[in-house]
């Protein structure tokens, strides 16, 4: 009910519309009439003028509402908790399962390095923290992996907003868990987390071009390749998750994160990046 | 409360047509399902007709800005859809019911097209009052806070029509609506079609010829991804002899359609 309502009615006006004044003269009630289906302010005004100046219309508005509530089939049902609705807007129910498997993988991880302790192995959760979140991410903008993908495709929300929306999601859910599982075995939190959120965003500004499903998958198989498999074979930790690396993460991230923003119409043309 | 008229709606059109397309070519996987099409539709109710794999589906997801043209020219409500359009705007006034609907099992209808409303980005005090009035339209007012996945097989189908109206779209592309609902919800289902076709431009797609002749005011026929005959039903009708195969005049004259020739259906347009 936006549109430009002009000015508002003043009560004297309202009194004499209530009243049926025939004294009004047609053009300046119309007017009021197309003022009122604009405003809602001067609506009210109007109820409260028929309450108080005509009791007749009162009572008959009264019935006529109690034999409207008498007929009708249902009321609106109460939303169930706006919570729930908040949280689903912000995390479909499809992303569930996948941010359980991620964290599943980042805590098998971390019990892999607890039992591996002592020995001169990498860690595993250092190792894998930089594509746990790839997983939840390709999720969550993948029309196969979305029941409702096709239809949400489809609507003026999809877009970057939105894959930005469920990526927060995901990071929420991930970051906490990699930092904590992080912290018990002693890699210092930094090098956790950098290179897992230059990897997320990278994932959608490649995204914004393969789609984010393929982007995923191939940053995915590239750091599997170039990290975990030579510092696995070497028992040595891999230099790309050396300290003095973290600049360079850093910018990749900065980077990554402009790629993004740039490309966001991506997001909102067709093809349309996997998802929409 | 009075049902105030935005200044939007009341707003001259700027195109001719509500979707046109010029020799529209749309691929489906590798195969061009879409191949060569020209089609104009304006308001009205419109019925999509053909054999399996005419490419029906594929130009209804086309329409419904899913998939991008592979060639030719293709404008929605005098928009051009091709890789460099921003859709969000044209979208807000689409409705689109998949061939095969995909939905949260754990929502409730009443949720699932609340949902939509808000992938919509309807006004969101709008919200309540819409949702309500679409699931009332489409007869499932009794069951709007069940959830989906108790729903029958034509129940689901009607909360997908749900969503598909409850923006009140310009464009409202239906892929199989039809399909397993029973004849008395059909019927109403009719009528709820001739309603929407009043204001908007409703293109439905379907297998049975008689939902078509009883509720659509135009036929439009694709074979072989073209378009093969666009008229009224009673000219469908009209086109069949009693030697077609079919029960009803439109299945004869549906028929004998498509055993035409291609020549000559290229003459018959």
């Amino acid at each position: 009910m936006t549109g430009n309502p002009g000015p508002h009615a003043g009560p004297d006006l309202i009194s004499a519309y209530v009243a049926g004044d025939a004294s009004l003269p047609p053009d300046t009630q119309w007017a009021l009439e197309a003022h009122l289906e604009n405003c809602a302010p001067c609506r009210r005004h109007v109820a409260e003028a028929v309450t108080a100046h005509a009791p007749a219309v009162h009572s008959l508005l009264d019935r006529v509402w109690t034999e409207v509530d008498a007929t009708a089939l249902d009321r609106p049902a109460p939303v169930r908790s706006p919570l729930l609705r908040a949280v689903r807007r912000w995390a479909p129910p499809s992303q569930a399962p996948w941010l359980l498997m991620s964290v599943l993988v980042a805590l098998s991880a971390l019990g892999i390095d607890l039992l591996a302790r002592g020995t001169a192995a990498p860690s595993l959760v250092l190792l894998l923290s930089p594509v746990v979140p790839l997983l939840g991410v390709a999720a969550s903008w993948t029309r196969r992996l979305d029941p409702m993908g096709e239809l949400t495709a489809t609507t003026p929300r999809a877009g970057l907003r939105l894959v930005l929306r469920r990526t927060a999601v995901v990071l929420t859910v991930v970051i906490p868990v990699l930092a904590a599982a992080g912290g018990a075995v002693g890699v210092s939190p930094a090098l956790c987390l950098l290179p897992c959120l230059a990897l997320t965003v990278g994932t959608l500004a490649l995204g914004s071009v393969t789609g984010v499903r393929r982007a995923a998958a191939t940053l995915g198989s590239v750091w599997v390749l170039a990290a975990i498999v030579p510092s696995l074979l070497t028992s040595r930790p891999s230099v790309l998750l050396a300290p003095q690396s973290l600049p360079v993460w850093g910018l990749a991230l900065v980077v990554a994160a402009l790629a993004t923003t740039v490309r966001a119409r991506a997001f909102t043309t067709l093809p349309g990046t996997e998802l929409p | 409360m009075v049902r105030a008229v935005p200044p939007a709606d009341l707003k001259p059109t700027t195109y001719a047509w509500h979707i046109r397309a010029e020799d529209l070519r749309v691929r489906a996987g590798r195969r061009m399902a879409v191949d060569g099409l020209d089609l104009r539709l304006g308001q009205g109710v419109h019925g999509l007709l053909g054999p399996n794999g005419a490419g029906k589906t594929t130009l209804i997801r086309a329409l419904a800005t899913v998939l991008r043209p592979a060639g030719g020219e293709l404008e929605v409500l005098g928009r051009t859809i091709d890789g460099r359009t921003d859709l969000r705007a044209l979208r807000e006034r689409i409705g689109y019911l998949p061939q095969e609907l995909g939905y949260y099992p754990r929502f409730t209808v009443r949720e699932f097209v609340e949902y939509l409303a808000w992938l919509k980005k309807m006004d969101a005090r709008e919200v309540p009052g819409a949702v309500q009035r679409a699931i009332e339209r489409v007869g499932l007012a009794g069951r709007a806070d069940d959830r989906m996945k108790t729903l029958s097989g034509g129940m689901l189908r009607r909360a997908g029509i749900a969503q598909a109206i409850v923006n009140d779209p310009d464009v409202l592309l239906l892929d199989e609506p039809t399909v397993g609902l029973d004849p008395a919800q059909r019927l109403e289902f009719r009528t709820l079609l001739r309603d929407l076709g009043a204001r908007a431009c409703v293109l439905v797609s379907t297998h049975l010829v008689e939902d078509v002749a009883a509720s659509c005011t135009n036929v439009v026929l694709v074979d072989d991804g073209r378009l093969v005959f666009q008229g009224t039903p009673e000219e469908v009708a009209g086109l069949g002899d009693p030697l077609d195969v079919g029960d009803s005049p439109i299945e004869r004259g549906y028929t004998a359609l498509l055993a035409r020739p291609r020549p000559r259906r290229e003459a018959g347009r």
